[in-house]
């Protein structure tokens, strides 16, 4: 890092990139979240094994991010590379930054020993899942389940509980 | 998940084509190919060209000609063409019951989880699929 690919600059994130990636990511979803990008910054923008990746075009405007770690022994899983937040300028789509990026991610987790890479979408989200797809990810052997927090968990414990 | 044959013939149809859109290839040599009856598939093509997939081409050296974005469609649209996606939308018997509402809930997840997945894969990601495999020696040599 940094590496120039097509007139495309991949490096590590700095603090004064935050601002633009607040910018880009309210442009793709529709808010604003500045505490929660400084905050990302803050643990993934600069420690060991954690990847907070940036695309800037030839004139420095930044155009796109990735953001990923190596996770470890969650439900016996070995260590293995997780990308959980990409994002690209909707202007540029198509012009091959996002596989730049994720290609460019993916070198930095092998770097790190793993040999695996993992993310978690919605399933109604078509445009991350068809990119995914489209680098080569495939279902995985884990599933992701969830259930709404309700009072009858609180119900559940005093009676007891399954487990 | 099974698909119904005509389903199978459509992808393999489209897919075939789609591998380059310059070429015609008539449905003969897809049906020799792939091993299916010549005049299901002669059927498949005629709903595949209606629907703007394909185009028949006329004359000497005619035949079939992928005509969509192969970046653009995905698999669910080809499967839905020829399969009942919505059957599990549909009420059945029993589904009012309390055991009828919760395996309900349980089959909504499959049907969601496998739509989901034909509409995350185009078919230019399906046809590098095939490419990778072919790199990497996984696919069954035996059976190509």
């Amino acid at each position: 890092m940094p590496e120039t690919v097509d007139g495309l600059t991949i490096r590590s994130a700095r603090t004064t990139d935050v601002p633009s990636v607040v910018d880009l990511d309210a442009r793709i979803t529709g808010l604003n979240k500045d505490d929660y990008w400084s905050d990302m910054f803050e643990r993934y923008g600069r420690r060991q094994n954690r990847y907070f990746l940036v695309a800037e075009d030839s004139e420095e405007t930044l155009v796109g991010f990735i953001i990923g770690e190596v996770r470890a022994w969650e439900f016996g899983s070995p260590p293995c590379g997780w990308v959980f937040a990409i994002g690209v300028d909707p202007d540029t789509r198509l012009g091959k930054i996002g596989s730049t990026l994720f290609d460019a991610i993916c070198v930095c987790l092998k770097e790190s020993g793993v040999d695996t890479v993992r993310t978690m979408l919605a399933r109604e989200d078509e445009l991350n899942m068809a990119f995914f797809r489209s680098q080569g990810m495939m279902g995985g052997s884990f599933i992701q389940l969830e259930m709404a927090l309700t009072d009858e968990i609180g119900a559940r414990q005093q009676a007891g509980g399954d487990a | 998940m099974r698909l119904q044959k005509a389903t199978r013939c459509a992808l393999f149809a489209v897919l075939e084509l789609a591998q380059d859109s310059t070429r015609q290839v008539s449905a003969a040599d897809i049906a020799e190919k792939y091993n299916i009856s010549a005049n299901h598939l002669a059927k498949v093509l005629r709903d595949l060209a209606r629907a703007g997939m394909v185009e028949s081409m006329r004359g000497a050296g005619g035949g079939y000609r992928f005509s969509g974005n192969v970046k653009r469609v995905t698999l669910y649209e080809i499967v839905k063409m020829f399969e009942d996606v919505e059957q599990g939308t549909r009420p059945e018997a029993g589904d009012e019951s309390p055991i009828g509402q919760a395996l309900s809930r349980v089959t909504t997840e499959i049907d969601e989880i496998a739509v989901s997945t034909l509409r995350s894969i185009t078919l230019a990601t399906l046809l590098k699929l095939m490419h990778r495999m072919a790199a990497d020696g996984s696919l069954n040599r035996e059976l190509v």
